[in-house]
């Protein structure tokens, strides 16, 4: 568990200091990452994601947005006609699609990793008052959560997207509000769950105040099912933004992303198949590398919720 | 019981008023509704017209109330682009939407349930990695992106399958598969861990020492209490599915709801798009409140408990 201390040893009468604790704790779930193959592909496939994006102009081999007609649906290096000047081909303007692809990543990763961050903040707000302060205001809360969760998620977040515009900041915005219940959710659960801990029963008991309790007690018990919930709605969102892109409603089409790019290739799937291929298969890794990396969290973060093992 | 399904129905009817009310007020959240419904080079005169043809330049409450009072009978005014009454064009929708919905649902639960069944039996076997990886891929394929692919695999290639259109039953083949996939995942991978987590239980152990047949116990106490978890994952999927998919329908150029809804984004038709929002919400409220029902009438501890 990430979140709780290292006792002292009874005997020792050390205490021992918060920054060689947490050296050890993360030591310790690094151990345990490596000896888990697919946790290990998991967090392989995300770092690929995160440094595609951050290093986007020194490791793209060209411009993404350079059109070069005359070398205009050039097919990818293993087959007849492909070169090493452009790895996976070019598109119908003769664009270079590997480095589309890994321009594409930052939009991919600013939707995912933005949308999570105010999905997130507003759910544990939204869940702490919710799950602390019980009573009407938490039925009110609940209710409003069921009925978010209740919609067909995917039409409604086209049909706001349809009104407010293609823009990546409202893209974000989309989908941290919509997301946001999914958080408050947890948060409430593990706020109710804590409250009737021992630990909590305790610090109540020696007369420590709401907000120490909220600071001290349930927020540090409260990162790994957020963390873990945090991986699983990035490659949700990630795949959602690919979605909306590919039905020409998320970043303006002069942006490369890998949405865009799909749309874009699919008018050219019988005689360039590889166009619309490759952001395909850049959409599946980044969301299969996050789906793994989120189970393995759960097994790592929340021993109540490991699955049997393999 | 009964006061559980009650309450359940209550819930279920305010849910349905709340999304009219959601529903009334998104097609006004960038102020003006007749800017978005028009075509964007309007003149100042004719949005004038429109806005009093629509009736927004009434108060808002007059609106709201005129709204809500008609949506509750079904009436959620003409399409703008059809100039008919929108409910019977999403009426009109429904067959092939059902229709793919049904065959999606067919597809994951034949091939996702044995598969579950043996890969959670024999763990660790060539069947087990064949869930697994299944359980993995219908996560992670983005759904219009396989739908691409298979067109380009069974149908331009191989040509076993049309690539798009609703004719015979060979065009519901690739759709049904694309429809599928994520909900075959889902239930493999429930399937799976369930049978793995009831094979451990007492009451297993305790009806194989009594000398019962394996397949006996198989029948009798594992599958009817992985049957359990199953239901609800199957109905939450069915609803959605009934809602019909946007990407899937307008790749294979098929019929149904999800084609309407791309349809009327470009044609900016809110009122159809209103109608189809409201309709496929009732799908999913009505496909939980199934759920819900079938679960108490399944799980002896819901409908005793409660």
């Amino acid at each position: 568990m990430a979140q709780s201390t290292i006792p002292a040893q009874p005997d020792s009468g050390l205490v021992i200091d918060q920054e060689r604790t947490w050296m050890h704790q993360l030591k310790y779930i690094f151990g345990l990452l490596v000896r888990d193959r697919s946790g290990t592909l998991g967090l392989i496939l995300f770092l690929i994601l995160v440094f595609s994006a951050l290093l986007a102009p020194w490791i793209a081999p060209h411009d993404p947005l350079l059109q070069n007609l005359s070398n205009s649906r050039l097919p990818p290096i293993w087959s007849e006609g492909g070169s090493w000047e452009y790895p996976l081909g070019t598109d119908n303007l003769g664009r270079d699609l590997l480095s589309r692809i890994i321009y594409g990543s930052r939009v991919s990763v600013t939707v995912g990793f933005f949308g999570v961050l105010i999905a997130a903040g507003l759910g544990l707000l939204v869940g702490l008052v919710s799950g602390y302060l019980g009573g009407r205001v938490d039925n009110v809360i609940t209710g409003l959560v069921n009925l978010v969760l209740a919609l067909p998620y995917l039409l409604f977040v086209v049909f706001i997207a349809s009104i407010l515009g293609r823009s990546l900041i409202n893209v974000v915005l989309i989908f941290g509000i919509t997301d946001a219940p999914i958080f408050a959710r947890t948060t409430r659960g593990e706020v109710l769950r804590l409250r009737e801990s021992g630990y909590v029963e305790s610090a109540i008991g020696i007369g420590a105040s709401r907000w120490r309790i909220i600071f001290d007690h349930i927020l540090p018990n409260l990162l790994g099912p957020m963390i873990t919930v945090a991986t699983f709605e990035m490659s949700r969102m990630i795949f959602y933004e690919a979605g909306l892109g590919f039905l020409g409603l998320s970043v303006p089409p002069s942006v490369p992303s890998w949405g865009n790019m799909l749309a874009a290739g699919r008018k050219y799937l019988i005689a360039s198949p590889w166009i619309a291929t490759f952001p395909g298969l850049a959409i599946m890794f980044a969301s299969l590398g996050m789906n793994l990396l989120g189970d393995w969290l759960r097994d790592v973060l929340d021993p109540r919720l490991r699955r049997i093992k393999k | 019981m009964q006061r559980y399904l009650l309450s359940r129905l209550i819930q279920s009817i305010m849910i349905l008023l709340a999304i009219l009310v959601l529903v009334f007020f998104m097609v006004r959240v960038t102020g003006d509704p007749a800017v978005l419904m028009m075509p964007r080079e309007s003149s100042p005169e004719s949005l004038a017209a429109f806005r009093h043809k629509m009736g927004f330049d009434r108060p808002m409450i007059v609106q709201f109330a005129d709204f809500m009072f008609k949506a509750v009978q079904g009436d959620f005014g003409n399409s703008l682009h059809y100039k008919t009454p929108a409910l019977p064009l999403v009426l009109k929708r429904l067959p092939a939407t059902v229709e793919l919905a049904v065959g999606g649902l067919l597809i994951a639960v034949l091939v996702a349930i044995p598969l579950g069944l043996v890969a959670g039996s024999l763990p660790g076997s060539f069947w087990d990695s064949v869930a697994r990886g299944l359980g993995l891929l219908g996560q992670s394929i983005p759904n219009f992106w396989l739908a691409l692919l298979l067109i380009f695999f069974f149908a331009v290639r191989l040509r076993w399958f049309p690539s798009f259109g609703r004719d015979e039953l060979s065009s519901l083949v690739l759709p049904a598969i694309v429809m599928g996939l994520p909900t075959m995942g889902a239930l493999v991978r429930l399937t799976r861990s369930a049978v793995l987590e009831i094979r451990g239980e007492d009451f297993v152990r305790t009806a194989y020492s009594k000398g019962l047949r394996s397949n006996l116990v198989y029948v009798r106490h594992i599958l009817r209490n992985v049957a359990i978890p199953l239901v609800s994952v199957i109905g939450v999927h069915f609803g959605y599915m009934l809602g019909g998919s946007i990407y899937i329908e307008t790749i294979f150029s098929w019929p149904g709801l999800g084609q309407l809804v791309e349809q009327a984004i470009g044609w900016r038709d809110y009122t159809l798009i209103q109608a189809i929002a409201f309709f496929t919400s009732l799908a999913v409220v009505i496909l939980n409140l199934l759920t819900d029902v079938a679960y108490a009438i399944i799980d002896p501890r819901v409908r005793y408990g409660n």
